[in-house]
């Protein structure tokens, strides 16, 4: 039993946490209606797959600056994909939409 | 050749967005005609060498960006820019009443350009991923320029559609690179087994990919996305844009990991495609929309190009090579006629200016160009002789028999059939010679560029062997 969990070391932690994040995030994005929440929800699932990219990797192989520049690259994207939703809701909800 | 290929649509785009006041329309064409010559070299040059490869400022893999030209990507490369040409000239014309928005469609235009060309030229997982979301970017913006509440809402819906699909694709990366430890595909392809993770990770990487080429039942944004847009807009998003995720999905299953596919989740994404075909067809014929039609239309086509994986998934190697050329051939015959009927169609609603299938009452007098402009691309659509629909429905069909799976020759036939029912609806209403509405008069090279691509469509059933010549080329791709 304690040989078992010592397998589960920090790296591997953060690939779980980041597999449930994406789940729950995952939910909210599909049974929210709000314009806004899903977009929450997307960045979240987006934390989501970062923490699994860079734990997970970290737990097979070790320290490694590969997927870290990934991430950052995810980061950026995603930080524009937000931008961009932002500006489409703000700009439908001007012209009447539902936000 | 290859980093021109990125240079050049990058360089036309950051001049369309900080010099705005520079004649950005004057300058696109000459731009594209030297991007049509760089990918026409390139194709020379693969098919005098074979495939070639290329280190962005010559930083190595991992860490940089590796780029690969074989015969399929350069045959995709010049697809691109063909089209991309005659849709710009076509954009001249038609986004002349258009003051505001033509200022954001050309740098829009250019982007989508350099990340088509980047998910073509791309060998590794991470990279494509990259120029998919450059590609939702570029495609979304486009869809909104109008900026009324109807093509916002398309947008938005088209964006979450296409975010949702890339964060998929993304969690399979981050999976595969933490099992393989590198992300180059042809390393992973000599390396790779079918173990769980691998599995999860092409799971999740096929169900993205499948949201982002619309297949059915994960079509729903593209018909208000794709059948709202500009006339313009939506030729170069039916032709192109969806086919980038369906080439990743194509290079994942057939290139990346081919054992660790069974042949049943093959025959499952084949039936989706069935699917497709009947969903897509049924609701092109329900449309009052001349615009939604052809949207629909789109839904239906791209089913065709999941029948690739039940017939060269576990099936003998004759079947595959047959399917994997069929398949090719109805990627590169949809994009021409698609694009075709799109500009043809935007032709007919600017002189009607009105969207109904009913108002076409009329047009076979009054804009006979343009409507032979869609009749010739409803033919490769339907896959009637002598066009590359017929050649590519053709090159299916006998691997669909090679490889006794006779179950898709029905739908292959049929979906024909089924494209015929919708497109005569729109040729009933065409013939009645009295008109609902007073025609405005369309310039010239509307039709020509409508017909150019039309044409090309039928053209390809004359000269198929080219770019099947040039796909032999590519290693790796079973056949």
């Amino acid at each position: 039993m304690t040989l078992w969990l010592e397998a589960f070391n920090t790296d591997f932690w953060y690939a779980i946490v980041g597999a449930v994040l994406l789940v729950l995030a995952l939910g909210a994005f599909i049974t929210s209606r709000q314009l806004i929440k899903k977009l929450l929800a997307f960045n979240i699932m987006g934390s989501g797959v970062f923490l699994i990219m860079v734990g997970l990797a970290q737990y097979q192989h070790g320290p490694d600056s590969v997927p870290q520049a990934l991430v950052l690259t995810g980061i950026v994207v995603a930080v524009a994909a937000t931008a961009l939703a932002l500006v489409l809701i703000r700009k439908f909800v001007l012209k009447g939409g539902q936000p | 050749m290859i980093p021109l290929l990125l240079i050049i649509p990058l360089v036309f785009a950051l001049l369309s967005v900080l010099l705005p006041r520079l004649p950005i329309k004057a300058i696109a064409i000459p731009g594209l005609v030297l991007q049509l010559i760089a990918s026409i070299q390139l194709s020379v040059h693969t098919y005098k060498h074979g495939a070639s490869d290329y280190a962005l400022g010559s930083w190595e893999a991992p860490l940089g960006i590796a780029l690969h030209a074989n015969g399929f990507t350069v045959t995709l490369l010049t697809l691109t820019a063909f089209i991309a040409i005659v849709c710009a000239v076509y954009a001249l014309i038609y986004l002349k009443r258009y003051e505001h928005e033509q200022r954001y469609f050309w740098p829009l235009f250019w982007f989508l350009l350099a990340s088509l060309n980047g998910i073509w030229l791309s060998g590794d997982l991470f990279n494509l991923y990259v120029g998919l979301e450059l590609l939702t970017f570029s495609a979304v913006g486009m869809v909104a320029l109008t900026a009324n509440k109807a093509s916002l809402q398309a947008a938005i819906r088209y964006l979450f559609a296409a975010l949702l699909g890339s964060l998929g694709y993304l969690a399979g990366v981050a999976l595969l690179y933490g099992q393989y430890g590198t992300l180059a595909i042809q390393e992973i392809a000599l390396i790779g087994t079918s173990d769980a993770p691998t599995q999860v990770a092409l799971a999740l990487m096929t169900v993205g990919l499948l949201m982002k080429t619309a297949i059915f039942p994960l079509h729903y944004w593209l018909p208000p996305a794709h059948g709202g847009a500009l006339a313009p807009v939506s030729a170069l998003l039916s032709a192109l844009v969806v086919k980038a995720s369906f080439y990743i999905l194509a290079v994942l299953w057939l290139q990346l990991a081919p054992d660790a596919i069974s042949p049943a989740a093959a025959q499952v994404l084949g039936a989706l495609g069935a699917g497709a075909i009947l969903w897509g067809s049924w609701c092109a014929f329900r449309q009052p929309d001349i615009k939604m039609l052809v949207a629909y239309s789109t839904v239906a086509q791209l089913g065709y190009l999941m029948f690739v994986f039940p017939l060269s998934i576990g099936t003998n190697a004759a079947a595959a090579e047959l399917a994997w050329q069929g398949t090719v051939l109805h990627l590169l015959a949809h994009a021409f006629a698609k694009s075709a009927m799109f500009l043809s169609v935007g032709t007919l609603v600017l002189a009607i200016g009105h969207q109904g299938i009913k108002d076409l009452a009329g047009v076979s007098h009054r804009v006979p160009l343009a409507l032979f402009a869609f009749g010739l691309s409803a033919v490769s659509l339907m896959g009637l002789p002598p066009s590359g629909g017929f050649n590519a429905k053709w090159l299916l069909l006998q691997s669909a028999l090679s490889s006794g799976q006779w179950w898709w020759f029905i739908f292959i036939l049929g979906g024909g059939l089924l494209t015929a029912a919708y497109i005569f609806r729109v040729f009933s209403v065409s013939f009645i010679e009295e008109a609902r509405h007073k025609f405005a008069p369309t310039h010239w090279l509307l039709d020509v560029s409508a017909l150019t691509l039309a044409a090309a469509a039928i053209l390809l059933g004359f000269v198929s062997q080219w770019p099947l010549t040039l796909m032999e080329l590519v290693p790796g791709v079973r056949s």
